[in-house]
């Protein structure tokens, strides 16, 4: 192959497998071996809602430029099982390669119990349409027809050379390092420097010397094979030198890092995927340091010394319930307090919303969106719950609903969630999602030293209060955000009732009393809606002047960059305005924007389009277009380059489903 | 956090209109817990009490501590997380049988799991007065308070079984009109390392027609008495129940006991402490295992800003483990 017509770091890897068989730690040793080389990456995970045996999968993009989104082809399919074949061979470009164990090529579809009657016959029916048989090598053999490069490699056999060099008695002690030589191969195929995955290795397998050492033996073993039977395989990994560092990490261990820095100390939760990976995070890393820097010297040397006291405290509660409530507790004593969940456990978690937006108590709920509802797909991705959130509980409950869009947004808002909590007293719904949760990527080291804790109007030490002068902790006179004690504060008794209440706290049906208080709790937040500036409610990318605005909120960002990188490159004048504040509605930011324009795109992961809902509802503008998506899956950024191609060539139909996804 | 001169129970008081009926049992349990305040010497500002919903729940209107009135069956959980974010405080919780045993009931399993450093009082009348009178978990089978159009269908949980069942380290009764003796429960239950739990007998004079004060005092059984009343309740420490484990080797049998003597019921109803173990560690004390400096540093008392709101978290540790050095 000529070199010209090589396509250098630009990819797309996928590997699969069964639950259980370590496909996860192989697509992390694949993306921090390129990560290692200077590129970057974009990972997503897909998988059952099962401890072993279904089938998941991992797609890493790596890239020299920016990547966000993951794309529907793949360039290399890294298989060790026949199902991973079965499902994702068709996605493979025609350029591309799937790595395969020879030893199941006689696998018929009927012999893998995980692939159900739908996708079973979907797959027959595309095989018999060839006149193929329906057994693994009938899937090759259609791969190859398309130009495919086919490389098998015995994994059986590496194995026990491998083995035999390390003198290991039975095969079966090693055979989970099968996952980490089809990285092996993968890498063998495009020519990347191995020292990248041995360094990746050493990430993966942390201070096990041996077991990097085994694997990377593997590893190596199965690099050498492929590269000898793909000599001019079409894609290259090259190493990048001089790039700077970079975090490679999860929106889960994103969102806990803002939390961290923004001071929060007591966490709850209750099991639930995709949302408990966050809380664990946290409960694994209780212990904190503390930069005293900005500190007197004489407090910094005693009290708030190094590995002196500083600390997240995380319950395990017995529910969801649980979970609201103690969090709620918990900030009722000054300690910034969350909870993370999921749609079920955030439906038990109504009541307790309410009660902390009645009694004005700063606490924070990440909501990690799931497909709904009721159960529904507990380890698949949707936004589904911007409505849910936006009204969740009975009456009129103020609270403040942002939503991120990427991992260093995670992190930002995790931070500012828990000020907006604490200066506007109220509680403080932040939206994550399964793809942000379990996706990873690498991203420039944040500058996060802009960041400033806010704690509101909290009454200080050495406050009046006394006898005479009583603290009240609805204060009308000094509100609408009253002085806030916290309990243990000498001479600030105060009293709590989910019932309304008087300024003290107690109960109260008085006609004016709960008049007052309701428009108390508004003020509150129509003075974040004020003070709360326009870049931190929303993002606008693109020409100021577009004709065509895309209008989306939450993870759906990374596909939209990515698509609209393409849209631009073709010098299509096309604007994408990102809504990050739901409550309070940046009404008059957001209508000053789709006002301009003639073409209104809608994009978003749900059935039923909610955001657009909400704009028409706050703003009476409507979209002329809508592109959802609710089968589980994520966006990629090709099917929305195409769905968003199609607007812009006036061939789309006012709702756009997009469907792509395994 | 004890203050040096004394106290009186009306210190503890507020000027709330208190909108119980006339007689109830619930004036009982809130004179008494302001009695045991003030004879603890507790400071107001160090303690919450926390309540769920109904009658019982009014309760933290009527005392001078910081008051916590939650939501139907969720005491507990409000209550635990004030004590974990600031175990100094003093926590006391009052919930009613259907607000703890009922809708709560999920929470009062788990908090004897916890063993948290905190008191657990439930004004049990066998109705939900609040709603009318319906049938509450306490009630036993087959019985038709007035406001009930048949004979109940549940039969009744029994609170002290469950208590020790979930784990709970201290497990009491106490009788609404036994002043004395229910204040001294009640500064037993809050001296108690661990999670104590306190049933309360509390006649329920507008629903209640069955379990009632004239019933508990046996009033009905004057003419087996020579002409006066002979009491259901008696005080288990008067025929000397030993309810104390000194030693992990007694657990089972005064468990058992403690489990024998919550059985009784009819004409002989004992009150007092049925079972008292002070050898299981708090939660606290779990949490210090893993966090050395969890009591002098609780979470409500780490600075987390500096003087302009420098945020205190020092994140190199943990962004160094996430971030990649290209070669």
């Amino acid at each position: 192959m000529p070199p010209g017509s090589r396509k250098v770091n630009d990819l797309s890897w996928m590997i699969g497998g069964p639950q259980g068989s370590g496909v996860d730690s192989a697509a992390n040793a694949f993306a921090r071996g390129c990560a290692h080389g200077g590129l970057n990456i974009f990972g997503k995970r897909e998988y059952y809602s099962n401890i072993m045996g279904e089938h998941s999968y991992f797609a890493v993009r790596a890239t020299t430029g920016t990547v966000r989104s993951h794309v529907d082809v793949v360039n290399i399919l890294a298989s060790f099982d026949a199902e991973t074949v079965f499902r994702h061979a068709r996605d493979v470009s025609d350029d591309g390669a799937i790595i395969y164990d020879p030893s199941l090529g006689s696998t018929k579809v009927a012999d893998v119990p995980t692939i159900d009657r739908r996708a079973s016959s979907d797959l027959r029916a595309y095989l018999n349409g060839r006149g193929l048989g329906e057994t693994v090598n009938d899937m090759l053999t259609a791969a190859k027809q398309r130009g495919i490069a086919l490389v098998p490699v015995p994994f059986h056999d590496l194995l026990e050379q491998v083995a035999e060099e390390f003198k290991v008695d039975q095969l079966s002690k090693i055979a989970r390092m099968i996952n980490m030589l089809a990285v092996g191969a993968s890498f063998g195929a495009l020519r990347f420097d191995f020292g990248m995955l041995e360094k990746a290795l050493e990430d993966v397998f942390r201070a096990k010397a041996a077991v990097v050492r085994m694997n990377a033996a593997g590893a190596r073993r199965a690099y050498d094979l492929a590269a000898t039977l793909e000599p001019d395989f079409r894609y290259r990994l090259e190493h990048v030198p001089g790039q700077p560092p970079k975090l490679f990490l999860s929106g889960s261990q994103a969102t806990a890092l803002g939390k961290l820095y923004g001071g929060l100390r007591f966490q709850t939760y209750y099991p639930i995927t995709p949302a408990s990976d966050e809380s664990e995070y946290l409960e694994a890393n209780e212990i904190l340091d503390v930069d005293a820097r900005s500190l007197p010297p004489e407090t910094s040397d005693s009290t708030f010394a190094k590995e002196k006291g500083a600390s997240i405290l995380v319950v395990q509660t017995e529910d969801e319930i649980a979970a609201v409530t103690m969090a709620t507790g918990a900030a009722l004593t000054g300690a910034r307090s969350a909870t993370a969940t999921s749609g079920p456990g955030f439906s038990l978690m109504m009541e307790g919303i309410g009660w902390a937006s009645i009694n004005e108590v700063p606490v924070v709920i990440t909501l990690y969106q799931r497909a709904g509802p009721s159960t529904g797909m507990p380890t698949r991705h949707e936004q589904g719950d911007l409505r849910f959130a936006l009204h969740a509980g009975h009456g009129d409950s103020p609270r403040i609903l942002l939503a991120s869009g990427d991992f260093e947004e995670c992190i930002r808002d995790g931070f500012r969630s828990l000020n907006f909590a604490e200066r506007y007293q109220m509680p403080v719904i932040h939206l994550v999602d399964k793809a942000l949760a379990n996706n990873s990527g690498t991203i420039p080291l944040p500058r996060l030293s802009d960041l400033r804790i806010d704690r509101g109007n909290l009454v200080p030490d050495g406050h009046a209060y006394s006898e005479e002068s009583p603290y009240k902790r609805f204060d009308f006179d000094k509100g609408p955000m009253s002085p806030r004690a916290v309990i243990g504060t000498e001479n600030t008794i105060f009293w709590n009732t989910g019932d309304e209440h008087d300024e003290l706290g107690h109960i109260t049906e008085d006609v004016v009393l709960r008049n007052k208080m309701m428009e108390k709790r508004d003020a509150k937040l129509q003075l974040a809606g004020r003070e709360i500036p326009d870049d931190e409610k929303i993002n606008y990318f693109g020409p100021r002047d577009a004709e065509t605005v895309i209008v989306s909120w939450g993870s759906t960002k990374g596909a939209i960059l990515d698509a609209l990188d393409r849209l631009w490159a073709a010098k299509q004048k096309i604007g994408f305005l990102q809504i990050r504040l739901i409550s309070p509605f940046p009404t008059s930011a957001v209508a000053g924007v789709l006002e301009k324009a003639e073409t209104r795109v809608d994009v978003e992961m749900n059935y039923s389009a909610q955001l657009a809902g909400i704009v028409r509802e706050q703003t009476g503008i409507a979209m002329t277009h809508t592109i959802v998506k609710y089968n589980g899956r994520p966006m990629s950024s090709s099917e929305l380059f195409d769905a968003l191609t199609a607007v812009h060539l006036g061939k789309a139909e006012p709702r756009t489903v997009l469907t792509h996804g395994a | 956090m004890v203050l040096e001169h004394a106290m009186k129970p009306q210190d503890f008081a507020t000027e709330v209109h208190n909108d119980w009926c006339p007689g109830c049992g619930d004036f009982g349990i809130l004179r008494t817990i302001q009695m045991a305040l003030a004879e603890l010497r507790l400071e107001p500002h160090r303690v919450a009490l926390v309540s769920g919903i109904g009658c019982s729940a009014k309760t933290i209107h009527y005392v001078r501590t910081y008051g916590v009135h939650t939501l139907h069956g969720r005491a507990l959980p409000f209550a635990t997380g004030i004590k974990l974010a600031n175990p100094n405080l003093k926590v006391l919780c009052v919930s009613g049988d259907g607000d703890g045993l009922g809708i709560g009931g999920g929470h009062f399993v788990n908090a004897g799991r916890r063993n948290l450093d905190m008191l657990y009082v439930i004004h049990d009348n066998g109705v939900y007065g609040l709603t009318k009178g319906q049938a509450a978990p306490t009630l036993k089978l087959g019985v038709q308070t007035k406001s009930l159009a048949h004979p109940n269908i549940n039969d009744a949980v029994n609170p002290i079984w469950l208590a020790l069942a979930a784990g709970a380290t201290w497990v009491a009764r106490g009788y609404s009109y036994d002043v004395k003796h229910l204040r001294d429960l009640i500064v037993q239950g809050i001296q108690h390392k661990g999670y104590a739990f306190l049933d309360v007998l509390q006649p329920c004079p507008t629903y209640n027609d069955i379990n009632t004060k004239e019933w508990y005092g046996g009033e009905d059984r004057k003419e087996m008495n020579a002409g006066r009343a002979l009491p259901r309740v008696y005080k288990m420490e008067d025929e000397d129940f030993d309810p104390v484990v000194r030693d992990a080797s007694e657990i089972e049998n005064k468990a058992t006991q403690a489990l024998e003597k919550a059985l009784e019921w009819g004409d002989r109803i004992p009150i007092g402490v049925f079972y008292r173990n002070g050898l299981v560690p708090t939660y606290e004390e779990r949490i210090q295992q893993r966090i050395p400096a969890y009591f002098e540093k609780p979470p409500s008392l780490q600075r987390i800003a500096g003087p302009h709101g420098e945020p205190l978290t020092d994140l190199t540790k943990l962004v160094n483990r996430l971030t990649i050095r290209p070669t």
